[in-house]
């Protein structure tokens, strides 16, 4: 998806912000996006987990899914069968993560899905949104309108002074606890706003009509404790979460259960549940559920100071010719101030302290499985 | 003693038969903030545009490559324990190694300070 030629690759409507503040922009999903803003990655990083970070998420995939019986119920119903997901237990005013699997139980995209009342709102990965949208429209078009909603921006705001920075414009959000959501005014704008996020903080996505983000992050950016913050911090911070990035930690070879997503995957859709299968790949995955799967995804902590990332071939002891998996993303935690990296082994090499290697640059350097979150989360659950 | 530069963003500083070698400021304001930095054994010998050391920001690994052939005969021990020198004093207390200079004549190719500032222009 990385186009060469910045002319072919789309803007976001907070495009020129970006640019008055300085951000260094990148090819990222086929769109201009800032990397990072003057303050720099480690700043930024730390300046979200301390205060408030501000990002925009545009480039994402946002849809609704509108049953044509009018009962969301429906809808629900309908997108249970691309996901092992109760979506129908989704109650209004409430969002949960979700997997769209294929044929063989991989992972085709992951995305969130929200009850609106009356429709469901789900938000996408940009890489993926239109195959996504395509494959929605293939299988549901029987019971639902798809609609993509290209017209609105989406924004994160994350970090312990989320709250109080978006309460000035939106008093109603205090109470709001995690994975609420839901339509809210938001300095008089017509916004969807959910407690959730991809940084392990508290904090908020917003979705707003595209002609008024630049006024709404105008307004949030005066407010001394939010600062803009570009992809290589929220990548950092997703990291030190435990937070999957699609298309590298997860992808159409992971499962569900290889991915460790058991927990995204309700009881009513396993074995034994009321709506237990009847999703793509449903053999497979509840197979897996039963009789484990031959590797997992794990987090690893490096006794060293190196960061070890992405692809760096992982090893059983330090001389072995071979590789037992292979790292999936990894880098540089700030928060840590240590290297932190996530990538997948064989189930039996999995539980937590088990040694392992990476070799990185002809080393072989000593990790450890190790728990994820790799910071704690500070959701306001 | 003399200051010169590569096209890759390295500093060399001559004193005699050894060259001291660091990244300009240039470089390490594109890095972003060096977490990480990997040198070179001391005693290994290094041919012109190998790469001799490493260098990590939060995001990327970049490789420092010896702008000249020599032997290493010492490294700067400080950046393991404080990679952030590369960004605070880069063309100073962040230096990376020494190399004895193999071949003089290799620094015919490198820039002085004039012109290295019109590359980065």
């Amino acid at each position: 998806m990385l186009a060469r030629d910045k002319s072919s690759l789309k803007r976001t409507p907070l495009h020129a912000l970006h640019v008055a503040r300085g951000g260094k922009m990148v090819p990222f999903a086929g769109y201009e996006m800032p990397v990072q803003f003057p303050a720099g990655v480690l700043r930024e990083h730390l300046h979200t987990r301390g205060a408030a970070g501000l990002f925009d998420v545009s480039h994402m995939g946002q849809l609704a899914l509108r049953p044509k019986s009018g009962k969301v119920e429906d809808a629900a119903l309908a997108l249970e069968r691309l996901v092992p997901q109760d979506i129908v237990a989704v109650a209004p005013g409430r969002q949960r993560y979700a997997q769209f699997t294929n044929e063989d139980g991989g992972i085709l995209d992951d995305l969130m899905v929200a009850n609106f009342g009356d429709h469901l709102f789900l938000v996408v990965n940009a890489a993926c949104k239109a195959e996504d949208e395509a494959h929605l429209r293939a299988h549901l078009s029987d019971i639902c309108i798809i609609g993509s909603l290209p017209d609105r921006a989406l924004i994160a705001l994350q970090g312990p002074k989320a709250e109080s920075a978006l309460a000035k414009l939106c008093a109603d959000v205090t109470a709001m606890r995690f994975m609420d959501t839901g339509p809210r005014k938001v300095a008089g704008f017509d916004c969807f706003v959910s407690r959730s996020g991809y940084t392990g903080e508290d904090g908020f996505e917003i979705s707003v009509p595209a002609e008024q983000a630049e006024a709404l992050v105008a307004m949030l950016l005066e407010n001394p404790d939010v600062l803009p913050i570009g992809l290589g911090a929220r990548d950092s911070l997703r990291l030190e979460a435990g937070l999957c990035l699609y298309g590298h930690d997860l992808d159409t070879t992971t499962t569900p259960v290889e991915g460790a997503l058991e927990w995204s995957v309700q009881k009513s859709r396993r074995t034994g549940g009321a709506r237990a299968g009847g999703f793509p790949g449903a053999e497979k995955i509840l197979s897996q559920f039963e009789k484990g799967a031959s590797r997992r995804r794990v987090g690893l902590r490096a006794e060293g100071r190196a960061p070890v990332r992405e692809g760096a071939l992982l090893f059983g002891d330090s001389s072995s010719s071979e590789p037992i998996g292979k790292v999936t993303s990894g880098g540089f935690g700030p928060s840590l101030n240590a290297p932190v990296a996530m990538g997948y082994l064989p189930t039996s090499l999995s539980a937590n302290g088990t040694s392992v290697f990476a070799e990185v640059r002809g080393q072989r350097l000593p990790l450890q499985v190790a728990a994820m979150p790799f910071v704690p989360n500070t959701y306001k659950r | 003693m003399t200051t010169l530069f590569t096209s890759d963003h390295e500093w060399l500083r001559i004193e005699g038969d050894v060259a001291t070698i660091g990244v300009t400021d240039y470089a390490q304001s594109q890095l972003g903030d060096v977490v990480f930095v990997e040198l070179p054994k001391v005693g290994r010998s290094l041919k012109k545009a190998e790469a001799a050391a490493v260098v990590e920001s939060v995001k990327a690994a970049s490789d420092v490559y010896a702008p000249i052939s020599g032997e290493v005969v010492e490294v700067n021990e400080a950046l393991a324990a404080e990679p952030a020198l590369v960004n605070s004093d880069a063309g100073g207390k962040a230096w990376f190694f020494k190399l004895k200079i193999a071949d003089k004549s290799e620094l015919g190719g490198l820039m002085d300070e004039a012109a290295y500032k019109a590359h980065t222009a």
